[in-house]
């Protein structure tokens, strides 16, 4: 599979703050590709970049061969984007909604109508396509949000947290409606921070923290770097030391690595169960008071647990 | 082109759907029309709008054209507009105005016929050779409180329009008929001097005879002015000057609205830039000079369909003319582009939304005070007046009265040239704010 999308060395500054730190990475034509981060990661800062919204600072990416920096407008006639905040115009109804944004990418006449028709058959709306978008639950208006990114077929989409703030159901109806685009030939960009999205949509992921690309590669690829382990995950009072604790732990038998992060102490080991035991009882030595513990299987989250020291969601 | 117009309509129609921009926009300068109109008891007939304007007339002249002139005003078409009174002593007559008595005085000094038509035996100074045909009329605009050096003749007579600055409007419809009686005058002399001056360069006329042939064309020219001149405003000539008090009320409030729509406009470039839309439009393959050109057309075809609509409604609603009807559209079309340009200044300098809305809204109103939308400015002081001259409610204000008044389109070539030149520096320096502080970059 060749590539759509080659990214190298993308820097963006602004002024003493570095949003993104020269990262690299590319995307084959018809996979899904997440970006996997945290708030404030660098993940819509980078699609901004390859949007063409954003000037990079240095680095450059080429889009089905086109320059970023060097041929935008190239660019933007391959790329679709779906950006995280709603961008529709809520006094305007769905249709006339996709009939502007379809005039803004040079379509018109018969083909308008007819692909306007289509997108409003996928994204559910066809019935209430004449409603204004203003009076739409916040679910329905992400949906018309992705369908303005749909409208002229591009090769790459961009999709920036498209479920964030909505209700279970929409975002299902959202994951579905990624995975049909990308079994239509779709290649997506998918930047969220949630694993579980990147888990179950993704082809490859790339996890992302303070504007560094600091895992790429193959969900299966990346739950290898933290090996075939388990995580216990301590929560402890507000006054008790967990670094002392991690640092206990540590020591234990068959602890392979224990990290403290706040109130949280994670224990890495083969099997969770095998030192299950001796973990609480260092604890109790120590007078430390254990709120609860969860022991999660190897995931990304283990992945970027591994790789920061600290949970996704922090 | 095509994605900017298209920007353009999308701006109007979202413009359109926003009750809240509608009643400022069109209800609510509507509703002060009207207000205004019961103020100045134009809706319930009494003598407070403009009809039964007096005037004085001194006519010592006392031959043809002084005649002539005097009866345009007892006229059977001005018989509702014009209420005048005679006299022989001038000085009375300005006592009169300084009394505020009446509107204006006319003064038709003796000798005025005499210096147009040259007397038997006295040769015409327009034979001479290398001499020019004497201007009847010069193009300064006039001095409320003065003597109005509009009909100073080059030497000596000259006519003498002495206006009440309590009255401008009405000084303003005396001071246009006496405008338009030297005009048709000034027209039937040059056509006639320059036929004669042919006449002799081509030796068909012997200079021996001019004098009397050109006596006999001025006779002519006085008898049809007589009952020709009608100061019409319309084209068919059928109705004298009616200047409907409304028609400076209208566009006074609908240029003061003006400036409410087009930093309304302006505040959609800062507002789609909060929502979303505007990154958006500059990540589809739509530059970013179209997109703020789509922009700034929205704002102007917003601006051109609110002034357009309550003109109409005005025409409709209360019968008010407006005179001639491409100076008109073209008079629409410069104030809403020079209105425009102040729209996009403030939206260059501000950052937010909220911020627009302020200064707009401080800006409508200090330039409907300035521009004379809630008084005329010819009761202002001078320097209200200079300063009136960077809003486009003054030079609008300045070219719809002219329209009223008979005007067409040659006569707004000021307003018009003022309104477009203000527009484009506006621009200019919007677009270098624009750049220096990023607006449009995402």
């Amino acid at each position: 599979m060749s590539s759509i999308l080659e990214v190298q060395n993308l820097v963006k500054q602004y002024g003493d703050f570095t949003a993104v730190k020269g990262i690299s990475f590319d995307i084959k034509e018809g996979e899904i590709f997440s970006l996997l981060g945290p708030n404030g990661a660098g993940k819509t800062t980078t699609i901004s970049m390859l949007s063409t919204l954003y000037t990079p600072t240095s680095g450059d990416a080429t889009i089905s061969g086109h320059s970023i920096t060097k041929n935008p407008m190239a660019v933007k006639q391959v790329i679709g984007v779906v950006p995280q905040e709603l961008a529709l115009y809520e006094d305007l109804t769905a249709r006339e909604n996709l009939i502007f944004w379809g005039q803004m990418y040079g379509l018109s006449g018969k083909s308008l109508t007819s692909r306007v028709d289509e997108v409003l058959e996928q994204i559910g709306l066809t019935d209430k396509a004449k409603n204004r978008v203003k009076t739409y639950s916040g679910g329905m208006k992400r949906r018309v949000n992705i369908g303005v990114g749909l409208l002229h077929k591009p090769r790459l989409l961009f999709m920036d947290e498209p479920t964030v703030g909505i209700d279970p159901q929409s975002r299902r109806a959202i994951l579905d409606t990624v995975k049909d685009l990308n079994k239509q030939g779709m290649t997506v960009l998918y930047t969220t921070h949630y694993m579980e999205e990147a888990q179950e949509l993704s082809d490859r992921v790339g996890i992302i923290d303070h504007g560094e690309l600091i895992a790429l590669g193959t969900q299966r690829e990346l739950t290898q770097q933290v090996g075939e382990t388990e995580t216990l995950i301590l929560h402890v009072g507000e006054n008790d030391d967990s670094e002392a604790l991690a640092k206990a732990l540590a020591g234990v038998k068959d602890v392979l690595e224990a990290s403290a992060n706040d109130h949280e102490v994670s224990v890495i080991a083969q099997e969770a169960e095998d030192v299950l035991a001796a973990v609480v009882t260092m604890a109790n030595e120590r007078g430390v008071k254990i709120r609860s513990i969860d022991i999660r299987e190897p995931n990304l989250e283990a992945v970027f647990l591994h790789q920061t020291g600290r949970a996704l969601r922090d | 082109m095509k994605k900017l117009f298209l920007i353009g309509i999308k701006d109007l129609r979202l413009i359109f759907r926003d009750r809240a921009a509608l009643i400022f926009m069109l209800l609510a300068p509507f509703l002060l029309t009207i207000g205004m109109g019961f103020v100045t008891g134009r809706f319930s007939g009494n003598s407070s709008g403009l009809s039964d304007i007096p005037v004085v007339i001194v006519n010592l002249d006392k031959e043809q054209l002084g005649n002539a002139l005097a009866d345009v005003f007892s006229s059977e078409e001005l018989v509702d507009l014009m209420e005048p009174t005679t006299s022989s002593d001038p000085e009375a007559a300005r006592r009169f105005i300084d009394d505020d008595q009446a509107a204006a005085a006319v003064i038709i000094p003796e000798g005025f016929t005499r210096s147009i038509i040259p007397a038997e035996g006295i040769a015409s100074p327009a034979l001479a050779p290398g001499a020019h045909l004497p201007d009847l009329l010069s193009k300064s605009r006039p001095v409320p409180g003065s003597v109005d050096q509009n009909f100073v003749q080059s030497n000596p007579v000259k006519i003498e329009v002495y206006t009440n600055p309590s009255r401008p409007t009405s000084a303003g419809v005396v001071k246009a008929i006496v405008d338009e009686f030297v005009s048709r005058v000034e027209e039937g002399r040059t056509s006639g001097m320059t036929s004669i001056v042919q006449l002799m360069q081509t030796g068909l006329l012997n200079p021996q005879n001019a004098e009397s042939e050109i006596r006999k064309l001025f006779e002519n020219v006085q008898q049809t002015e007589s009952t020709a001149i009608t100061l019409k405003t319309d084209k068919e000539g059928a109705e004298a000057i009616q200047f409907d008090i409304l028609a400076y009320m209208a566009p006074g409030m609908a240029l003061l609205f003006l400036m409410y729509t087009v930093s309304y406009g302006g505040r959609s470039i800062l507002s789609e830039r909060s929502q979303g839309t505007l990154p958006r439009l500059l990540v589809s393959p739509t530059s970013t000079a179209q997109v703020l050109g789509g922009k700034v057309l929205g704002i102007f075809l917003t601006g051109v369909a609110q002034v357009g609509i309550l003109i109409l409604a005005s025409s409709v609603f209360f019968g008010v003319k407006w005179g001639d009807t491409l100076g008109l559209a073209i008079l629409i079309l410069a104030a809403v582009f020079g209105a425009t340009g102040w729209g996009m200044l403030i939206t260059a300098l501000a950052r937010t939304p909220a911020q627009i809305g302020s200064i707009g809204s401080a800006l409508m109103l200090i330039f409907g005070i300035l521009g004379g939308s809630f008084i005329n400015l010819e009761q202002m002081p001078a320097y209200v007046r200079t300063l009136g001259k960077i809003t486009p409610n003054a030079w609008g204000l300045d070219g719809f009265t002219t329209l009223a008044l008979g005007g067409t389109l040659p006569n707004l070539t000021e307003p018009i040239t003022a309104l477009l030149i203000m527009g484009t520096i506006l621009f200019g320096v919007a677009v270098v704010l624009f750049n220096r502080n990023g607006i449009m970059n995402k």
